[in-house]
């Protein structure tokens, strides 16, 4: 079943906050193909947006192209008013990744101090200030691993590391979160534990992700796609609506509870059907 | 042996490559790129040939050639039609023909490849001392400054970019540091053995200390040791000074192979 509105914790947000980020009518392409076109959105402050789509669909090429990691084929893109690349000191970034190397030799503090970098490096020559360590302490608090502190970032879990680079986003006072698949791999109650995270902090945040019912109970709204944009709107809207059918090419009986009997499958991907990894104890 | 002039010399420049290569040597075990470092080693030889036969100065036609070698690897890698091993394959090879044939076109070319091969340490000038010793900390300084970015790309490229640090200009400039400290050493241990020098330390160094401040601190230690260490032993048993430091370095890491599973390791 799909998360119902009442079981949320917070009004939704973003009316009439001031605009994050704006895409009019972006097309990206690769190798000569179009991966993405007709993407057109605004996020305002604070607001917590979910992009969903099947495998495939040009997700992660989005937030790549919100980055300003590739060029636009087509359309304009506006962080803060600026062109992406113009933006990152704004924008706090968690990957879709893999683990971190076991022998990567430095420790969780090491690691969330990174996102202080281009900070401390304007100022002062790169020396560490007073208000960075305060910052990266801070950030580690936040997410609950300041007593892990110390330890060697590649010894931790897979969802203690999601918590790093979260808090290494946090750190660079990013006015933005962008989070690729950002619960991958984490177990059900590890999932639910990070967006509630997510949820009190207070930023802007774009998170994609094959799970739609994840997202879906816990976004201000919520965006398909699948190479194009398919709908755009609440996610109890968006649940329901024909045109996400369409972007997965399945039907899904969401009112019928269908996709509850499927369970939840921690981590894994969806199957190449395009269905999507949904279903689980609606939250 | 400290009492000749020559020997004063052999000994601080070794110490001086050892560190160094100890620093650096701790990406190039990091990022993986010791293939790249045996490809740009064998570049300089390509630029000392071609010195040699037209003319100039071999260390700075060495230090061009390798420096060209290094960004065009890292281009032609980035455009992401080739591999980084079969573009290192290409160059490498080139490089070294390019060596072997000019030299042919020289009597006696044979000597003049196996002193770049493999180095002389002791016949130092004190001119190349200085040259090794302003070299060798300009790239300590660089690298210093570096260092914080540096590791931020080795631990995700992709998070670095977005954070709107200059990737692409960082690795160029790790590869121009790897090209200057190779083309250094190439005078003293020769080409072959400067390879060892920037992977053997530093890999050693991860066996004991699993920080990258106590790795780093160790690579530079042990490569320095090795350099001195190593010429002792050559001094005393008249062994060829270059091997003689590479087999002390390498005897360095198979000996904490064997120890460190009896003590432990180290908390650091």
């Amino acid at each position: 079943m799909s998360a119902p509105a009442a079981e949320r914790v917070r009004p939704r947000r973003g009316a009439g906050g001031e605009i994050v980020v704006r895409f009019e009518d972006v097309a990206v392409a690769r190798d000569g193909r179009l991966v993405l076109e007709d993407v057109s959105f605004t996020v305002r402050a604070g607001q917590f947006v979910g992009v969903v789509g099947p495998n495939g669909a040009g997700k992660t090429t989005l937030l790549r192209a919100l980055l300003g990691l590739v060029p636009l084929a087509r359309g304009r893109i506006e962080v803060l008013g600026r062109p992406p690349g113009d933006a990152r000191g704004e924008i706090g970034y968690v990957p879709q990744r893999h683990a971190i190397a076991a022998s990567f030799p430095a420790t969780v503090r090491d690691v969330v101090m990174m996102g202080r970098l281009g900070r401390y490096a304007r100022h002062g020559l790169g020396r560490i200030r007073r208000e960075d360590r305060l910052a990266v302490e801070e950030a580690l608090a936040r997410v609950d691993l300041l007593a892990h502190a110390d330890r060697p970032v590649g010894r931790l879990s897979g969802g203690e590391q999601r918590r790093v680079m979260l808090a290494q986003a946090l750190c660079a006072s990013a006015r933005l979160l962008v989070l690729d698949e950002p619960t991958i791999g984490l177990d059900l109650p590890a999932e639910q534990a990070f967006y509630a995270l997510l949820d009190g902090l207070d930023r802007t945040v774009i998170a994609v992700s094959h799970d739609l019912l994840a997202l879906a109970s816990v976004a201000d709204e919520l965006i398909c796609i699948n190479r194009t944009m398919h709908v755009h709107g609440n996610p109890d809207d968006v649940v329901h609506s024909h045109a996400l059918r369409e972007a997965y090419h399945c039907e899904f009986d969401f009112l019928a509870g269908e996709l509850a009997h499927h369970g939840r499958r921690p981590g894994g991907a969806p199957p190449d059907s395009g269905a999507p990894d949904a279903g689980g104890a609606p939250r | 042996m400290l009492e000749l002039a020559f020997m004063q010399r052999a000994v601080l420049a070794a110490a001086a490559i050892g560190l160094v290569c100890g620093a650096l040597g701790f990406f190039v075990v990091l990022r993986r790129l010791a293939f790249i470092g045996v490809g740009i080693a064998h570049s300089a030889i390509g630029g000392v040939a071609l010195a040699i036969v037209l003319g100039g100065p071999p260390l700075a036609s060495a230090a061009l050639f390798a420096i060209a070698v290094a960004l065009a690897i890292a281009r032609l890698t980035r455009s992401g039609r080739l591999s980084e091993d079969a573009v290192i394959g290409i160059f490498f090879a080139g490089s070294m023909a390019l060596a072997v044939v000019l030299f042919s076109l020289r009597r006696g070319y044979q000597q003049d490849l196996f002193g770049y091969l493999f180095g002389n340490v002791l016949a130092i000038t004190p001119g190349e001392l200085g040259v090794l010793l302003a070299a060798g900390a300009a790239v300590l300084v660089a690298l210093a400054l570096a260092f914080r970015p540096l590791l931020f790309l080795a631990f995700d490229e992709e998070v670095a970019r977005a954070y709107g640090h200059p990737v692409g200009a960082l690795e160029a400039g790790l590869l121009v540091l790897l090209a200057v400290t190779v083309v250094v050493g190439v005078r003293l241990v020769g080409v072959i053995l400067v390879e060892a020098l920037l992977v053997v330390p530093a890999a050693t160094a991860t066996l004991w200390a699993s920080h990258y401040r106590a790795q780093l601190a160790l690579a530079m230690a042990l490569g320095a040791g090795a350099g001195v260490v190593g010429l002792a032993v050559a001094y005393l048993f008249d062994l060829a000074a270059g091997g003689a430091i590479v087999l002390v370095s390498v005897a360095g890491f198979l000996l904490s192979l064997l120890l460190r599973p009896l003590l432990g390791r180290a908390g650091v």
